[in-house]
């Protein structure tokens, strides 16, 4: 393999970066994790002119590298340490033309690093407009780079940024700002304590935040000859340095940046007038909200059915074609169920990244969080919990992935661990069932008792989380200071290839992450329904054929029979017998307890398991409910009735019983302990509740 | 008397006069909130919290209890930098 040309791609947020890298690499990237942290890492492939190939890193977004967040000091870190398998031969800044001022003090830092810099000045499609006129030779002189001004949006320029990094070697090293000049004893000092060290890498390793950098600190930890600042005099030099590159950006600025002011004033303020408006903001706000629901709940039910279908044909066809045995047994019931498990999900997963992602790629997102923070900052989140609690009543999991904007980790993790108790749409098949059965037909003011309950219960989801959310945030403890600073981007018409390629990799990224964990306990699951340890369960068909020899049924009749006994008798069953004592508080029986157990695969599994218990004939709703219906507990009372019902209804409402959210929050925050807190914390409550509720109705 | 960004109206600017408070995020000075820029107050969210502002160009929402720490003096008229 011929070397590759190390580039690293640095930006502020919102100046189209992720475009250019796009531009770049086209389908030739991958997404990952940077070790150790849930920080996206993106790098992809750019072929360059003469056959030489370049390894594009999309750093994530940061307006200086002063790090604020994990996000942030993941670029940090890369640009100190030169031993960094992807420290960059070159970096490539992407700037905005619209902000270029602000965007270039992140440019002054960098070549102040003394590492190969090349300026990307991207929207230039945009400058006409907005009546902005560039010397480019001139601001190439002062910024002592060259400079590709682009469109990444229209694909122009692109072969003249390619050309520019093909020959990085050219490129001047020289620092444009002097930071020094802001203390220059403090800074005479440090040159002699540490004579062959860059000084600007010396002030940013003094001056990170402790919490984030695990640079080598002991490299100035030697204060003995020069004098130490506390944290304040840092801070104030930090804001002189600030000064200082702004100064200088100015100075540059004048001399090649012309804005005529009486050009156009653009779309932004009409439509902020409109969108950030305290009534009609949040209109547009609720009706966006509508349309999202509709979306993931019926124009993803055509795509569901027929994975959910073409699962079931493929399970049905392996068993038929294959010769029968446990091989095929696993495949048929526990390999395809489990992928089909993980596939249901994709229709609903990718209709939402698809809003998520036009949402924020027009820039509108950051207006519902300016109009919804205040709101929700009163119960520990922040404006950017919303969009996450609204994608819960879909899915937990993609919401969980959604959290990932919240650059506040105590915000963000208290989004995490609330967000499971909204109402996600596996709840709902066994609300449906368990309402129609136990909550009598009627109505009161027009309205519906069975539609009343459904409503409390996901009135009752919100109310949870926000509660949790108000608690944790009492509790909680961070290290982190919380400060909350939002750009307004400009209003954007999104690119379909940005969206194309988000909606492809998050999906991917969940089917390939959480996947893995849904199919390996599908399969255990699978294994100890079909298995048991003693030989009621082997000899089953023996034992049944015995049973009702007397009695004239068919063999269909039998071989239900027969199911039901080996289910009884298999390691689920028999778990689900062992934690009868502890359930039946809650007035549940075993074959519930199997249900519940069997529901932490999925919620939704609850019907289907009772379905094979009572070993009825087909999955048809009402066949099931009436059985349901007529079960009887030893004593000859109902199994069902007002009381287990209330309770298993709540129940299902507060217990964490989904493998997949489990599997997503130990993804997301990087330890089993934030999912085991959920898991006990969660299903504890749940038991106290639903024991409660059945021991007052009973 | 001691002005502040929260004491700006819709469409009232002023310019920034001290910023020497710690409890300031580094940020916001990247962003151009520094002494001699200028800064206009474009709209609030419900209960006057946050705040969006335009400093010195760029465009971005802040918390009240932030914008109550940066002193300005405030402006009728319109002035280039």
């Amino acid at each position: 393999m011929s070397k590759q040309i190390k580039v690293a791609l640095i930006g502020n947020p919102n100046t189209g970066k992720t475009s250019v890298f796009n531009a770049l690499t086209g389908l030739n990237q991958k997404v990952g994790n940077y070790p150790g942290i849930t920080v996206e890492k993106k790098e992809g492939i750019c072929k360059l002119p003469r056959g030489i190939k370049a390894h594009i890193l999309d750093l994530p977004g940061t307006y200086s590298l002063n790090a604020t967040s994990l996000d942030e000091n993941v670029v940090i870190e890369l640009l100190l340490n030169k031993n960094d398998k992807d420290f960059p031969d070159v970096a490539v800044i992407v700037a905005d033309v619209e902000n270029l001022k602000r965007n270039l003090l992140l440019y002054t830092q960098i070549k102040d690093l003394e590492i190969p810099t090349i300026l990307v000045v991207n929207m230039a499609d945009r400058m006409e407009r907005h009546g902005i006129s560039l010397d480019i030779e001139l601001l190439e002189a002062q910024l002592k780079t060259k400079i590709a001004l682009v469109s990444s949006r229209k694909g122009t320029n692109i072969e003249h940024l390619k050309d520019l990094i093909l020959n990085y070697k050219n490129l001047s090293t020289e620092p444009c700002v002097n930071a020094s000049v802001i203390d220059q004893e403090y800074f005479d000092g440090l040159k002699k304590a540490f004579p062959n060290q860059s000084i600007y890498k010396l002030w940013l390793v003094i001056t990170q935040d402790v919490n984030f950098v695990k640079l080598d600190r002991n490299l100035v930890k030697d204060t003995s000859s020069f004098s130490t600042k506390s944290r304040s005099d840092l801070k104030r030099m930090q804001q002189k340095e600030t000064i200082v590159r702004y100064q200088f950006i100015n100075n540059v600025l004048k001399e090649t940046f012309k804005k005529d002011i009486n050009a156009a004033k653009d779309l932004r303020s009409v439509l902020d007038r409109i969108l950030m408006h305290k009534v009609y903001g949040f209109a547009t706000f609720f009706f966006i909200l509508l349309l999202i629901f509709q979306a993931i709940y019926s124009w993803s039910e055509v795509p569901t059915n027929l994975i959910e279908n073409t699962f079931s044909f493929l399970a049905e066809w392996i068993k038929e074609t294959l010769p029968s045995g446990a091989f095929t047994n696993l495949i048929a019931e526990g390999i395809i169920p489990g992928i089909g498990g993980i596939v249901i999900f994709i229709p609903q997963i990718a209709f939402l990244f698809l809003f998520i992602s036009i949402l924020e790629e027009t820039g509108y997102m950051s207006r519902v969080v300016f109009l919804m923070d205040k709101i929700m900052r009163r119960f520990g989140l922040s404006g950017k919990s919303v969009v996450p609690l609204i994608s819960g009543t879909a899915c937990a999991i993609p919401a969980i992935m959604a959290t990932r904007n919240i650059e506040n980790w105590k915000e963000r993790l208290i989004t995490i661990l609330v967000t499971p108790f909204t109402t996600c749409s596996a709840r709902l098949p066994v609300y449906l069932i368990i309402i129609s059965m136990v909550i009598p037909q009627g109505t009161i003011l027009g309205l519906s008792y069975q539609a009343l309950a459904l409503m409390s219960l996901y009135i009752l989801g919100f109310i949870m989380a926000v509660a949790s959310a108000y608690i944790l945030n009492k509790i909680l403890r961070t290290k982190t200071r919380s400060f909350f600073v939002v750009e307004m981007p400009n209003y954007k018409i999104p690119l379909f290839k940005n969206i194309a390629i988000t909606v492809f990799e998050k999906t991917k990224s969940f089917v390939l992450g959480a996947g893995k964990i849904i199919l390996s306990l599908s399969i255990i699951l699978w294994f100890l329904a079909t298995n048991g340890p003693t030989d009621k369960f082997t000899n089953a068909e023996k034992i049944i054929t015995e049973k009702y020899k007397d009695q004239n049924i068919s063999k269909e009749e039998l071989n239900k029979h027969t199911g039901a006994y080996q289910l009884e008798n298999s390691y689920i069953g028999i778990c689900g017998k062992t934690i009868e004592p502890i359930i039946r508080p809650l007035g549940y029986d075993w074959k519930i307890g199997i249900a519940i157990v069997s529901s932490f695969a999925a919620r939704e599994v609850f019907v289907g398991t009772l379905a094979t218990i009572y070993s009825v004939e087909s999955d048809d709703e009402n066949t099931i409910k009436n059985r349901m219906k007529s079960e009887l507990m030893p004593d000859g009372t109902k199994v069902f009735n007002l009381a287990s019902g209330i309770s298993l209804l709540l129940f299902y409402a507060f217990a964490m019983q989904c493998m997949s959210t489990l599997a997503i929050v130990k993804k997301e925050t990087n330890s089993w302990k934030w999912p085991s807190i959920q898991l006990i914390s969660m299903t504890g409550f749940a038991y106290v509740v639903a024991f409660i509720a059945f021991q007052i109705l009973k | 008397m001691k002005h502040t960004i929260s004491d700006l109206k819709r469409g009232e600017k002023g310019i920034i006069k001290d910023i020497s408070n710690p409890a300031i995020p580094l940020k916001l000075y990247e962003m151009g909130c520094l002494p001699g820029n200028e800064v206009e107050l474009i709209q609030f969210a419900p209960f006057r919290d946050p705040l969006y502002l335009n400093i010195n160009g760029s465009h971005l929402a802040i918390r009240k209890q932030t914008a109550e720490l940066i002193e300005i003096e405030k402006i009728e008229n319109h002035i280039t930098l």
